[in-house]
């Protein structure tokens, strides 16, 4: 199979690859830019630990073809942080202990930035609902919730 | 070393606080390294081949097309793992479920595997693999597997623990009974007795993370393991043995693990990727995808049940017996054995009996989980227990205060209990607001206990203290939910120093001597009491420094807060020294400083939790709703209390799970139908409450600071404690887990028809 040239933009940053027609974004991140952040929990798009945003829209980076990331804007877990700033998400993750294992978080972080970006003060029910899409077996979701409510609080007093 | 474990009563200043992980950032960041985020120079990429039948002879494989097709560098089959087992029976089942040798035990069972130089090469090479299976008849039910006419799945099995040796091969591989006193007379003495039969349905740990780990053999016989383990030191014998390699030139590297729960205490596929590489003679990445993981790792018994107790109308229990089958997947295993220990320990008993059947079934081969086997007897024993306490009149709780073993009860499974938690947390439930919080129209509520041993084992720790003062701690035992934090707070709390001093790491299998692995809630209670042993070990060369340093004996030289003091009033104006300025002039004074400590952790104090939970049943559809959930449990000493809230939410919402929706659901081709995490539905976000927690601090005796591990009890309860609510809620006794809807409207509907 010939590979595709791809052009995009990732954290920022212009990049370029080629990849196969049938390799999947969450394959690129990872096997060829080695952005292992985004996680692969199931292949299928049901646990969300490979979530990424493109173009303002959160997806499973597991069922985003390479190809299809031409001319978009990505954004995953590697540009979340500004420098040596944490975002208010991953500092309330951090003082809420709302990882255990973490190999979940990444995809937390990502659906909980997307969700607060469209919904700055949401309830818990929003929240809960919000990140369905996300599945963590090590906590209950008590404190990844609360890490959610406590950073949007902070983030709207920003 | 004379280190004295033995809990004295004392007050913290680091542990017991809520300081933010070391590995913390890594993981916020997407730095942190699991199984499959590591590769090295020349990497191939492993995948395996695996039986689409449940039970079938291999007759033959004919991997030539396979070999042949560009970019495969290796393929393998059980020719390729030859059996250098010597007659150990445990690790030939471990080779056999690596790598299926005569018969292929169940569906996704390995039969074959590959290295390509792509994912892509390496999956169109398994298609080229030809297996010629003859396929037998199989069997995936506990109970069926234990009727005479049932396919048998391994003919050199004859049932173990028999008063009379069985002269026919059985599924059954062994009995075992547990228990004391004259149950039969027990009984008679009962004015109420409930006798029932339950039934769970298989489920797996469920991990995010699927295993995976990168392996390569060197030409000259020296090997690396890159893996997500719970015990990278055990993996290192099992692969070694299973290889013919000599352990010592196997380095093991535990990754961070993506969550593990029990599952990742066995090898699965590490020994194929070794195989694999060492045929290549390139580094292997093997990661499994979820749908082997669920086919071929894991998962728990499915188990049938049949409880018997007996009660004087004062509520004293005379009688308690139970008979337990566990299915094992195709390889004997201890499983029910565990459940009859764990069935009736919760109480004071005078006459109790227990049996249990270990069976083997055509499915993946039974893997510990979170308190393994202890979940689904409770289910059984406190259903029960809530029923007769209903016949008696009594309130469930109080029914269990009155029947709750104490400090000095011998326990169903043997031994004396010392002072125990379980009296405490039923006490905590009962007095919980929860408890007295208004239920509305068709809502339930149940409560019911647990327990779980706790194991301790071999333990290491190494504590290097820099010469900017800093502590370097190395662990052995695998970090699987925040231990690097607790142990580096009971570091700073030995030493009297500030946790910011301390980094907390685990070290690989040729750094530290050999650590027994993350399991059986042993991590921070075993690490924490070698932390413990090697910080006093280091504190006793601080103190030679210092004394050295002020010229004095060592003798005159106390350990306070962080510093040395000199004692007595002729050194009345030598001050102290921090342990900052006894670790700069180290290079002057003797060397580097360091406390080691190697030892048996024993006497992990016994754990005991409480449940409440509040369910929501439509009664149209039968679907339910957690509407409120509340732990109360026993830590010992809750060193990083916010870690230990942790554990009991993530193991009540994995009992939940397990109680409402998650099952192995087997066709009558005998293959798995929901291997995905979309028909395997753990839950989400949006199907939990948040979920109160209770820390009950009763000192372990048999730890410095009263530690008790926590892990794994907090998934006992919530079978039963959530069978009772929605038992509560419909009026109708749930006898089989997961309670889905259909099960449920089926329950609902032969109650009416009743």
């Amino acid at each position: 199979m010939a590979g595709v040239a791809v052009s995009t933009t990732i954290n920022g940053d212009h990049v370029e690859y080629l990849c196969q027609p049938d390799e999947t974004l969450l394959e690129v991140l990872r096997d060829r830019l080695g952005l292992t952040g985004a996680k692969e929990g199931c292949g299928t798009g049901d646990c969300g630990a490979c979530s990424v945003i493109v173009d303002n829209r959160l997806v499973c980076s597991c069922l985003v073809l390479g190809a299809e990331a031409e001319g978009r804007q990505i954004e995953t877990i590697e540009g979340m942080a500004h420098g040596d700033q944490l975002h208010p998400l991953q500092q309330k993750f951090l003082e809420h202990a709302a990882l255990q294992c973490g190999i979940c978080t990444p995809g937390f972080l990502i659906a909980a930035k997307d969700l607060l970006a469209k919904n700055p003060s949401p309830t818990e029910e929003e929240i809960r609902f919000g990140l369905a899409g996300n599945l963590c077996r090590c906590t209950g979701y008590d404190k990844i919730v609360r890490a959610v409510q406590d950073a949007a609080n902070v983030m709207k007093g920003a | 070393m004379n280190f004295d474990p033995r809990y004295s009563n004392r007050s913290f200043s680091s542990v017991g606080t809520r300081p933010i992980r070391p590995d913390g950032v890594d993981k916020v960041t997407g730095r942190a390294r699991y199984g499959a985020d590591f590769n090295m120079a020349g990497q191939l990429v492993g995948r395996i081949l695996r039986s689409p039948h449940a039970h079938a002879v291999i007759k033959k494989i004919d991997t030539s097309k396979a070999e042949k097709l560009a970019g495969v560098k290796a393929v393998i089959t059980a020719k390729d793992l030859p059996d250098l087992t010597d007659g150990d029976a445990a690790m030939y089942d471990i080779l056999d479920n690596c790598m299926a040798r005569k018969k292929a035990l169940y569906d996704g069972h390995a039969v074959a595997a590959v290295a390509a130089i792509d994912a892509r090469t390496a999956r169109q090479a398994l298609k080229l693999i030809e297996v010629d299976y003859e396929v037998l008849p199989h069997v995936t039910d506990v109970d069926e597997a234990m009727k005479h006419h049932a396919p048998l799945i391994n003919d050199a099995i004859f049932t173990e623990g028999l008063e009379e040796k069985p002269v026919k091969p059985s599924n059954v591989t062994k009995r075992t009974q547990y228990g004391h006193g004259d149950v039969h007379q027990g009984f008679a003495q009962a004015d109420f007795v409930v006798e029932r039969s339950f039934k769970t349905e298989q489920t797996h740990q469920g991990y995010i993370e699927p295993h995976a780990c990168v392996a390569s053999v060197n030409p000259d016989g020296t090997a690396e393991l890159w893996v997500c383990t719970q015990g990278h030191f055990v993996y290192r014998q099992h692969c070694a043995q299973l290889l013919g390699m000599e352990a010592s030139k196997l380095r093991v590297t535990s990754s961070e693990i993506g969550g593990g729960f029990g599952g990742k205490t066995h090898v699965w596929a590490e020994p194929v990727a070794l195989a694999l590489s060492r045929k290549a003679g390139r580094p292997v990445k093997l990661v499994m995808t979820r749908e082997e993981v669920f086919r071929a790792s894991g998962p728990t018994s499915a188990t049938s049940i049949d409880v018997k107790i007996g009660a004087k109308k004062d509520g004293t229990i005379t009688a308690a017996e139970a008979t337990l089958r566990y299915s094992c997947g195709p390889y004997a295993g201890m499983w029910a054995e565990i459940g009859a220990m764990t069935a009736f320990a919760c109480y004071k008993l005078e006459n109790v009996k227990t049996v249990g059947y270990e069976v083997l079934v055509n499915r993946p081969k039974t893997a510990a989980y979170r308190a393994p086997s202890a979940p689904m007897a409770a289910f059984a024993v406190e259903s029960a227990v809530d029923e007769l306490a209903k016949e008696i009149g009594m309130d469930p709780v109080d029914f269990r205060i009155k029947n709750a073993a104490q400090e000095g009860t011998r326990a169903s499974y043997g031994p004396v209990y010392g002072p125990i938690g379980i009296g405490p947390t039923l006490e905590a439930v009962k007095n919980h607001p929860h408890m007295k919080a208004p239920l509305g129209l068709n809502q339930g509520r149940g409560m019911a206990c647990g327990f779980w041993f706790n194991f301790g084992g071999q333990t290491c720790t190494d504590l290097n203290i820099g010469m900017d003062g800093s502590v370097s701690l190395a662990v052995g035992t695998v970090d699987v939910g925040g231990s690097r934090a607790s142990l580096s707070l009971v570091a700073a709390e030995e030493l009297g120093i500030d946790y910011s001093h301390v980094k907390a790491i685990v070290a690989d299998t040729s750094s530290l001597g050999y650590n027994d692995m993350t399991d059986g809630s042993r991590g921070t209670f075993s690490s924490s009491m070698a932390t413990i042993s090697a910080a006093r070990n280091a504190i006793k060369v601080l103190r030679e420094r210092a004394a050295q340093m002020w010229d004095i004996g060592v003798d005159d030289v106390a350990w306070e807060k962080g510093h040395a003091v000199a004692k007595g009033e002729k050194h009345g104006n030598l001050g102290k020294l921090s342990l900052k300025e006894i670790a700069a002039a180290s290079g002057k004074t003797g060397g580097p400083i360091a406390g080691h400590s190697e030892l048996v952790a024993d006497g992990a104090g016994v754990s005991f939790a409480t449940h409440i939970c509040d369910i929501e049943v439509d009664p149209e559809t039968g679907s339910t709703r957690v509407l409120r959930y509340t732990v109360v449990q026993d830590a010992g000493k809750a060193v990083h209390p916010t870690y230990v809230e942790g554990q009991y939410q993530g193991g009540a919402a994995q009992g939940i799970g397990w109680a409402l929706n998650e099952e192995y659901i087997y066709g009558k081709d005998g293959r798995l139908q929901n291997p995905g995490f979309l028909d395997y539905r753990i839950p989400v976000c949006s199907d939990l409450p948040m979920i109160d927690t209770q820390i009950l601090e009763i000192p372990n005796p048999n730890h410095p600071y009263g530690v008790r591990g926590v892990g794994e009890t907090s998934i006992v309860p919530p079978l039963a404690a959530i069978a009772n609510a929605v038992s509560n809620a419909v009026g109708v006794r749930m006898s089989h887990i997961p309670m889905s809807p259909p099960r449920i409207l089926a329950a609902l509907e032969a109650e009416r028809e009743g």
